[in-house]
């Protein structure tokens, strides 16, 4: 695949790196060294960072501001935006203003539906879905035009992907989905969590007979756990998770002071796995809160250092 | 049909509790079949009021009338030469009565009994869900003659969120994920592979979004 944008991500995948993304969730409020600061931990160890756009439906920072604040540190940001709270004006709006700040990544979402967060009581919008936002990022980018059918001066460039959970129902589906994604133009995907290693190999072979690989670079989601208790709630709430009895019962064999250890273990265990599975290009960690070990697990897991490419600006 | 359920009576109560005469104004169609705004409602409610009314110590008028509906005409004629002998109507009828009705009679206030909810069908005795929110462009060809627009939670077109999960909507474990219903119908029909044709951007311009909606015909008008 060549490349189309001046994304650093795209240029490592590209190269045939495996990729190093992390996450920042924004703060609830807006001082912006909270963004700052857990930038720092892991800015050195990841190639990009995904800053989330108001997950699980908590009011948060904008994801766009986090995501300029990350730029002027000179890291790369992956703007994450959700369907759930704008219409396609706003979007295109802030696609633009993220495309004003040469952020060149961007993740396209539905979003936890409003009843788990704070405003359970608001109205979701919806107006596209995270398929036909891939869609209309792509118009924008590639074809230059707004979805009113105008041209945009300096259209935006951005190198564009899309979530995946090979752990949800219907499973039948989920890689026919995968393959709806790329045909709406996800040059790359970033997994739901992967604990059940065995489903995740079982969904990638059928990713992989059909040629999707090729299509699209899957960066294999992990989540280190930082307790039992945790392990449990992922497993028994968090729509989606696949959290399989035997890495509970490691965690709750665990002394509770060790669990945390024990958690990164499994999640470096889980990284040396994935290698080897055809088809997985990189990996997003996702240390909820937990910034501060990423370093460590990329350190661990074989990954670091990264590698230098100059992002441009 | 248009489903509804019957306000809280201490909310009514505030709208009409300085009146005197009051009409307590069934429907007979869909509130009917709902079990919220029938002639067996208008005689609870108008019941409840009284007691109410007794405990208050005061003495008021309460009648009760059932139409065959509250959105046509022709039958909300059948009240013209009762309605302004009282101080308040209150109508069990949908939204759509009870704005018919306040359209058609300018000197009586016209309350809400119901909350209207939305547009549904009758599963079993007491139980009725939504299946259409009228976006005015219909896509259940498509979709195997299930309606993502009202029962999907995200409204999502092209397929089901991550969350998801054993037939059930990431928000509540009552409700079925329309998009679980919609591969399993199109498997049962031999079509899944219809399942990787993208659906485009909707136009929404024929929901609620492109403001009141309204359906002319010239063929049938008079």
């Amino acid at each position: 695949m060549s490349v189309k944008t001046p994304s650093k991500l795209e240029k490592i995948l590209t190269e045939g790196h495996l990729a190093v993304t992390s996450e920042c969730g924004p703060p609830r409020g807006s001082d912006p060294n909270a963004v700052i600061e857990k930038a720092n931990l892991i800015k050195n160890h990841v190639d990009a960072i995904n800053v989330t756009d108001n997950q699980t439906s908590v009011t948060r920072m904008s994801s766009l501001a986090a995501c300029i604040h990350l730029k002027q540190m000179g890291v790369e940001p992956i703007l994450q935006m959700v369907t759930r709270d704008k219409n396609r004006i706003a979007i295109q709006s802030d696609i633009l203003g993220a495309a004003s700040f040469d952020i060149f990544n961007m993740l396209c979402l539905s979003g936890d539906h409003q009843s788990f967060g704070d405003c359970p009581q608001g109205q979701n919008v919806h107006d596209l879905d995270s398929m036909q936002l891939l869609q209309t990022v792509h118009l924008m980018r590639d074809e230059g035009k707004f979805l009113g059918g105008a041209d945009i001066k300096r259209p935006p460039k951005l190198f564009v992907g899309a979530a995946a959970n090979p752990f949800a129902d219907p499973f039948e589906i989920r890689v026919p989905r995968l393959a709806k994604k790329i045909a709406c133009g996800a040059e790359f995907i970033q997994t739901q969590c992967i604990y059940n290693v065995d489903k995740f190999e079982e969904w990638m072979k059928q990713v992989c007979d059909r040629g999707l690989h090729e299509q699209t670079y899957i960066l294999a989601g992990v989540t280190p756990l930082k307790s039992a208790g945790m392990a449990k709630f992922m497993k028994n709430r968090v729509p989606g998770m696949d959290v399989p009895d035997d890495v509970i019962k490691r965690m709750v064999d665990t002394p509770k002071e060790k669990q945390p250890e024990e958690g990164i273990n499994i999640c470096i265990e889980t990284i040396e796995r994935l290698k080897s599975v055809e088809g997985v290009k990189g990996f997003h960690i996702m240390a909820i809160e937990w910034e501060e070990k990423v370093p460590g697990i990329v350190e661990r897991a074989g990954l670091y250092p990264r590698p230098k490419i100059e992002a441009e600006n | 049909m248009i489903v509804a359920e019957k306000k809280p009576v201490e909310e009514i109560i505030e709208f009409i509790k300085e009146d005197k005469k009051i009409l307590i104004l069934g429907c007979n169609e869909c509130v009917t079949v709902c079990e919220a705004g029938g002639k067996k409602e208008v005689g609870i409610l108008a019941s409840t009021l009284r007691m109410y009314f007794l405990n208050q110590g005061k003495e008021v008028k309460i009648d009760e009338i059932t139409l065959e509906r509250q959105c046509d005409h022709e039958y909300l004629e059948e009240i013209r030469d009762v309605a302004d002998t009282y101080d308040a109507i209150v109508s069990l009828a949908c939204g759509v009565g009870v704005q018919f009705m306040a359209e058609k009679y300018h000197s009586v206030p016209i309350y809400p009994g119901v909350n209207t909810c939305f547009l549904g069908a009758t599963e079993e005795r007491g139980l009725w869900t939504e299946r259409c929110q009228a976006c005015g462009n219909c896509m259940l060809g498509i979709t195997g003659g299930i309606c993502p627009v009202s029962r999907c939670a995200k409204r999502l077109l092209n397929g089901p969120c991550g969350g998801s999960s054993k037939g059930k909507c990431e928000i509540s474990k009552d409700i079925d994920c329309a998009w679980q219903l919609i591969i399993d119908r199109l498997k049962a029909l031999g079509r899944l592979e219809d399942y990787e044709k993208v659906c485009s951007i909707k136009d929404w311009s024929t929901d609620r979004a492109g403001g009141p909606r309204k359906v002319v015909r010239e063929d049938v008008q008079i």
